[in-house]
């Protein structure tokens, strides 16, 4: 990455300079994202603690196979797949933002800022067309000795264990928590993409009405894109821990 | 080093940054080519599990540890390349890392609790009480 290096025996630690060699605001943004990172990883492993008291536990793979213009068909992964692919592509566009704002190239950083944003507003589509097929799509399920068609909410739950119900298989009501985990965990991530979204759009406007050029520095994008790339992060284990495994 | 790069007077040493984007596309494909190995590994899983929920569970297992491991790279690559981490000095980056390590203990704490927990209630409970446990198939008259 750098081909600088620091001088040897640099005294870090001796005042006049800052140890972590980073501005105040760079080094307060990475620990807001570390305790966010702590919160997204309790939320997480709270839901694995919960799964691995249970004996049994959805399959996502029945609860997230559709696409839109394509319901019925049995597409697992698919969906997810799409959404996965625009946040990475977004964070490519946004490294790109900060890239060109060390070079302090105004244009280029409007660019990429603008297809940055454009990226997190289809990632929130999509996530709204999800929340909005679970909650609305129903599905067949036994209960007690008859059949009902329920959505998957935080209080029902139609993917439970199979059994087999005048000739046909058929789902029993599953376990709640996991549809109360999982508009927890994607609602509180997809608020964080929302204000990643709107973030980037106020360093947009900075950036066109040539605030950072006064100011010497694009530092304010490299900022907006940590943030933006801990979203990205957090998706990765989103990702695993409610639709790979 | 370049004037533009001196924010600010505490910062004294600014890593080059590279002129071209070659690192940044490099990264790009790696962690998509990452995510389709996952989506395959998710796809063989989702085959192997056609054949029954108890076909193959120590493969399956296997294969679910593999997707763990490939997450914990493409997490890496994140906070290294695209975050920049990985340029900056020492002491940041122990600043955020050392912390994190805490995740070994709340994760493993956690689902050992959780494990007990399931175990407990399936020694204990009364069979009235065990509906979360899949009752094998059996044909139900209305």
């Amino acid at each position: 990455m750098s081909t600088a290096t620091v001088q040897q025996g640099t005294k870090w630690w001796s005042g006049g300079r800052s140890p972590f060699n980073a501005t105040y605001g760079k080094v307060m943004m990475w620990y807001f994202l570390m305790s966010d990172a702590f919160t997204f990883g309790a939320f997480l492993i709270s839901y694995g603690t919960i799964r691995f008291s249970r004996n049994f536990w959805v399959d996502p793979n029945k609860v997230f196979n559709s696409f839109p213009f394509a319901e019925g068909h049995n597409l697992p992964l698919a969906f997810v797949s799409l959404m996965t692919f625009i946040l990475i592509f977004s964070s490519v566009t946004m490294v790109l933002a900060v890239h060109e704002g060390h070079k302090m190239n105004r244009k280029g950083v409007e660019k990429f800022m603008i297809l940055t944003i454009i990226g997190g507003a289809a990632f929130l589509s999509c996530q709204a067309w999800e929340w909005h097929h679970l909650l609305t799509g129903e599905h067949a399920v036994l209960v007690n000795g008859h059949l009902e068609h329920w959505n998957t909410t935080v209080s029902h739950n139609p993917f439970g264990p199979e059994v087999l119900f005048n000739g046909q298989m058929v789902h029993t009501p599953g376990p709640i928590a996991f549809g109360s985990y999982f508009f927890e965990i994607t609602g509180f991530h997809g608020f964080h993409v929302f204000s990643g979204v709107i973030i980037n759009i106020i360093m947009y406007i900075k950036t066109r009405l040539g605030h950072f050029d006064q100011r010497g520095h694009y530092e304010m994008i490299e900022k907006a894109g940590l943030y933006w790339h801990f979203v990205d992060l957090v998706w990765v284990f989103v990702f695993l821990c409610f639709y790979l495994v | 080093m370049s004037d533009h790069n001196v924010i600010s007077p505490e910062v004294t040493f600014a890593p080059e940054h590279a002129a071209d984007t070659k690192v940044i596309w490099r990264t790009f494909w790696l962690l998509s080519a990452l995510t389709v190995i996952e989506l395959t590994i998710g796809l063989t899983i989702y085959n192997i599990k056609l054949g029954g929920e108890e076909a193959h569970a120590s493969v399956v297992l296997a294969f679910k540890g593999m997707v763990c491991i490939l997450t914990l790279a493409k997490a890496y690559y994140i906070v290294s390349v695209f975050m920049h981490l990985g340029s900056e000095v020492r002491n940041l980056i122990m600043t955020i890392v050392v912390p994190l390590c805490l995740f070994i203990w709340f994760i493993t704490a956690f689902l050992v609790d959780g494990n007990s927990w399931k175990t407990l209630r399936n020694r204990y409970n009364r069979p009235a009480d065990m509906e979360q446990a899949a009752p094998a198939p059996k044909e139900v008259k209305e």
